[in-house]
């Protein structure tokens, strides 16, 4: 007997909530399941739409030899990416023919971000406008985006108030003065200084972020002191740190921490620190472990709760199996050992990329792991890659390829399966690290899949 | 426990014989167990004396789990650990350890001159072997998913989180002046970080193994932290003795000053209330009742219902059984062990092997009958499951493995339970604040009381977040780690609190002695709500 519902979507992340809930909005019946905890946890929180186009082709067009025989040109014969861009929506025609928000079109990415919006609600910002938000990152620079979360607000690029960067000697992987240098040589219109402040200190120096967030939520006592009040008097004394360039000192404005300023108690966290300060606090999105990401992920599983979606974590799905007329019946999933059918009308596949661990890949070839589909990809190896890390590397599109409609295709360019929809990080075409598309892709494959899905399974 | 009272005035001088009787009266302890051992478990089980194993159906196939086990010595065996593995690597020929603490090149490594890059393909450079976890090791490219997930490091900075609890701690022991890091006993074995884990990194294994290991090779077997691992750990060997006379052992728990005993004496936290012990067990009850009231060749399930179901909340057991029997299952009850749970928590691993050889032979025969287990507590149920398997090469433990599922998860899969449950009403509202234990997670089982229950009417569920209680089984009976239990308890009991329900759910006996614990609230079994809700 299998485990039934009208739509399965196999996933865990950003993608597969989006089609979850979009297809439960349209009256299915929805399971999601998982094979890990999401990997939201890994992202930084940010929902990029589209950044920067960048370039496919070198300057000067090679006459002949395989899409990868400009493998060993020089970076300076690449013309630069387009961008930041301003505006993602209007930049989606310039994007390859493969690329997701080209098959899907502008209004797919569109009714994503929407969507994301009534599911993020206050906790996110940027829904009021079209135009990309530029954010310091945690590596110093500024990225174009178009949602935020409201901790990152007040450390908006765009802002010309001074800013204070504060960091802590024991988090190694940031160095605030140095962060603080970066920025100002991204050409930010606002004078910012860094400091170095003690309160980190205080616990041990491979203290994981989760601890100190945790520490800050409960406002633990740090040698007698409660931990908010602590860190307000460790930052206070650098308050007019910020040299502006006519050599007068600024008392900021506004100040930015790294990412752990509270888990379930973040904005209280940063209330209180804000009124302690006398300035506006923000957060600097940082890279996993990340805070942002793990709150989004609370936020989105709550959700999913709430629209009425059934949701498992723990067990990956390991095959299928078709009925005569080429549809999937049912996916095998793993359950310690024993193989359980779950059954549905339609089925998303929204398993992640490369990374996500939804394509896996050896000496032999790239395949997807849990359906078998078709994943477009040169035979030979080395013309997967090029040399240059940065470079247009074909593995980055490598992926499901799919439809007006989000259906897996086969190699034939017709659809895998008459109920098999593909979204997110699975799905090719798109280089989302060089565009900053990652969010913005699940989001536009997502609603679609997902509406495709419960339409396909209610018909 | 109690036998304590007449030393606490000469504590220190008698403390070491104390305890050394207490490791030898857990190990004789086995001997005593022949009266279970010789229960029949219903009546499909009459007849086992003589069967051979092998002979019945759906049992293993020979040798292909015959592996050598990650870490133990088999019982018996007196040899180093470090030898039983090599000694059972027969496979490998050169097992002459490499600069970087691995084994040998098997082309001779960069000083080799006959290296052909034809013959050989880069990535088989290095000989496997059973024992080998490098494959899990190398699967790691510390994205810290494993520390974020972590209930422990979150509240407790010394830990230093799974990821070096498990790849970095399993390379630095390869070279062999390393010691197990000390704080691999702060790991409360929840097994989060395996979840979390998005390289499928087999985290709780690698921690299982150096838990041994530590415990093993490191740790002194007369100190009074050993002591009380090991009776926290043997949970049932007490309870077994406690339940002969449970109304005088849950009158000495509540001895005043009893508990603070416990905790001044052997580290056992004195402001946990102990468990009161059931004046009829589960096995007493099943044999009173006269068995199964069910014959069903074609649905037969054997119920591992653990030590807690047994001693200290037997109507668990019983519930489990009448909803079976609603359904048309026959229940076994076959003779059985400590699932090893509180055992590989304290890297006890030899205790657990024991238990685990009478718990597989019992339950490969059942399943030889046609039955599957059935376990009605989710760590129970995957320690079968996944532990059993990882760190156990006992003849047809993958066969246990394979057939183990969970009371609900069984009933979810090979019932419509939904078709049974819809337009199925309660006479009076229920509301419920359900946790879900970290071993459900890992099971993929953490939802499925919530979604099983919704659509009764006149039951209001609710999930009151993915927090650990805290508790993880023996962990929070520490003395040093209670504080650090309930600061990560904490969340799960504000969340119940503003939860509607006044009663707790949940699968896991210790995840409810917390839950009980933090807010007084009586806390319930699913299969008890399912009992109610089918009429069973």
């Amino acid at each position: 007997m299998a485990i039934d519902s009208d739509v399965l979507v196999v996933g865990g992340g950003l993608a597969a909530i989006t089609s979850a809930i979009a297809a439960a909005r349209e009256g299915a019946d929805v399971r999601l399941i998982s094979h890990k905890s999401s990997t939201l946890r890994q992202a930084s929180g940010l929902i990029d739409a589209l950044g920067y186009v960048p370039a496919t082709e070198p300057a000067k067009p090679l006459r002949e030899g395989p899409p990868t025989a400009g493998r060993e040109l020089d970076r300076d014969e690449w013309p630069d990416p387009e961008g930041p861009l301003a505006d993602p929506f209007e930049a989606v025609d310039r994007l390859p023919d493969a690329h997701p928000y080209r098959i899907l079109g502008a209004d797919a990415l569109r009714e994503g971000l929407a969507l994301f919006d009534d599911l993020a609600g206050d906790a996110y910002r940027g829904g009021h406008t079209d135009t990309n938000a530029l954010l310091p990152t945690f590596g110093g620079s500024v990225k174009p985006t178009a949602r935020y979360p409201a901790a990152a607000e007040a450390g908006i690029a765009s802002d010309d108030r001074p800013a204070l960067i504060v960091g802590f000697r024991s988090l190694t992987e940031y160095d605030a003065r140095a962060f603080a240098g970066r920025l100002e040589a991204a050409g930010v219109p606002f004078d910012a200084a860094g400091a170095e402040v003690e309160f980190a200190e205080a616990f041990r120096a491979d203290t994981k972020v989760t601890r100190l967030a945790k520490a800050l939520d409960h406002d633990e006592e740090i040698d007698g002191v409660p931990a908010r009040e602590a860190l307000a008097k460790a930052v206070a004394p650098h308050l007019h740190d910020v040299v502006d360039e006519a050599g007068g000192v600024d008392r900021v404005e506004r100040v930015g921490f790294p990412a752990f300023l509270g888990d379930q108690a973040g904005d209280e966290v940063r209330a209180e620190l804000a009124d302690r300060l006398g300035a506006d606090v923000f957060e600097i999105p940082m890279g996993p472990p990340s805070l942002p990401g793990l709150r989004l992920e609370d936020r989105l599983y709550d959700a999913l709760d709430d629209e009425g979606v059934r949701f498992e974590t723990g067990n990956p799905v390991v095959g299928i199996e078709t009925e005569a007329d080429g549809r999937v019946e049912t996916v095998a999933v793993d359950r310690k050992g024993r193989e359980t059918p779950y059954g549905a009308d339609a089925f998303v596949l929204a398993t992640g990329g490369l990374v996500g661990k939804g394509l896996d890949s050896d000496r032999e070839g790239v395949r997807e792991r849990a359906f078998g589909l078709h994943v477009e990809q040169p035979a030979d190896r080395y013309e997967w890659f090029v040399d240059d890390a940065f470079g247009d590397q074909p593995y980055a599109r490598f992926g499901v390829r799919i439809g007006e409609d989000g259906r897996a295709l086969d190699a034939a360019g017709e659809a895998a399966y008459e109920n098999v929809f593909a979204a997110g990080g699975v799905v090719g075409g798109a280089d989302v690290a060089r565009e900053k598309s990652a969010s913005g892709v699940s989001l536009a494959t997502g609603i679609v899949a997902g509406r495709e899905a419960a339409t396909e399974a209610t018909q | 426990m109690t036998r304590h009272t007449a030393d606490d005035d000469a504590e220190g001088v008698n403390e070491t014989n104390e305890t050394d009787e207490a490791n030898k009266a857990i190990e004789a302890n086995e001997a005593d167990e022949t009266d279970e051992a010789n229960e029949t478990h219903g009546p499909a089980g009459g007849d086992r004396s003589g069967s051979d194993p092998t002979a019945s159906p759906g049992v293993p196939k020979a040798g292909r789990d015959e592996q050598p086990s990650i870490f133990v010595p088999d019982d018996g065996e007196t040899g180093e650990a470090t030898a039983a593995a090599t000694a059972t690597d027969t496979t490998a020929t050169a097992t002459t350890a490499a600069t970087d603490g691995g084994v040998e090149s098997a082309t001779g490594g960069s000083d080799s001159t006959d290296l052909d890059p034809d013959a050989y393909d880069p990535v088989d450079v290095f000989p496997g072997g059973d024992l080998d976890l490098r494959e899990g090791a190398d699967s790691c490219y510390k994205c810290t998913s494993c520390d974020t997930s972590c209930p422990v490091a979150e509240v407790d900075e010394e830990f230093p989180g799974p990821k070096f609890q498990g790849p970095e701690q399993w390379r630095l022991k390869r070279k062999e002046d390393h010691d197990i890091d000390e704080s691999i006993t702060s790991c409360s074995n929840c097994m989060r970080c395996d979840d979390a884990c998005p390289s499928s990194v087999p985290l709780s294994q690698m921690h299982n193994e150096a838990r041994g290991q530590f415990v093993e090779e490191q740790m002194e077997k007369l100190s009074r932290e050993y002591i009380r691992n090991r009776i926290l750990s043997n949970y049932r060997f007490f309870a077994s003795i406690a339940s002969k006379v449970p109304r005088l052992a849950n009158a000495a728990t509540k001895i005043p000053g009893a508990m603070k005993l416990g905790e001044k004496v052997l580290g056992i936290a004195g402001d946990r209330e102990f468990p009161d012990f059931a004046t009829q067990t589960f096995r007493e009850w099943w044999k009173a009742r006269g068995g199964a009231q069910v014959e069903n060749p074609d649905k037969r399930v054997a119920y591992f219902h653990g030590c807690y179901s047994n001693y200290n909340t037997p109507e668990v057991g019983k519930a489990m059984v009448r909803v079976y029997e609603h359904f048309g299952y026959e229940v076994m009850v076959p003779p059985q062990k400590c699932s090893g749970t509180p055992m590989f928590a304290n890297g006890m691993l030899k205790d657990a092997r024991r238990h685990a050889e009478t718990n597989v032979e019992n339950l490969v025969e059942a399943i030889g009958e046609g039955a599957d287990v059935i376990a009605s507590c989710t760590s129970c149920s995957l320690s079968l499951r996944q532990e059993y398997p990882e760190l156990f090469d006992i003849h047809g433990i993958e066969d246990v493995s394979e057939h183990t599922y969970e009371a609900l998860e069984y009933l979810r899969i090979n019932e419509d339970l939904e078709g049974e449950l819809a337009g199925t009403e309660l006479a009076d509202e229920q509301a419920f604040a359900y946790h879900a234990p970290c071993h459900a997670r890992n099971q993929g089982l953490s939802r499925q009381a919530v979604e099983t229950f919704r659509d009764v009417d006149g039951v209001q569920m609710e999930d009151v977040g993915d927090s650990c209680s805290g508790i993880s089984g023996t962990y929070g009976w520490k003395e040093e780690k209670y504080e650090k239990s309930m600061e990560i308890g904490a969340e799960m009991f504000d969340h119940m609190e503003d939860a509607e329900g006044e009663v707790g759910m949940t699968e896991c006996p210790t995840c409810a002695m917390q839950m009980e614990h933090g807010t007084g609230y009586e806390v319930e079994h699913p299969l008890q709500l399912l009992e109610e809700t089918v009429g069973a």
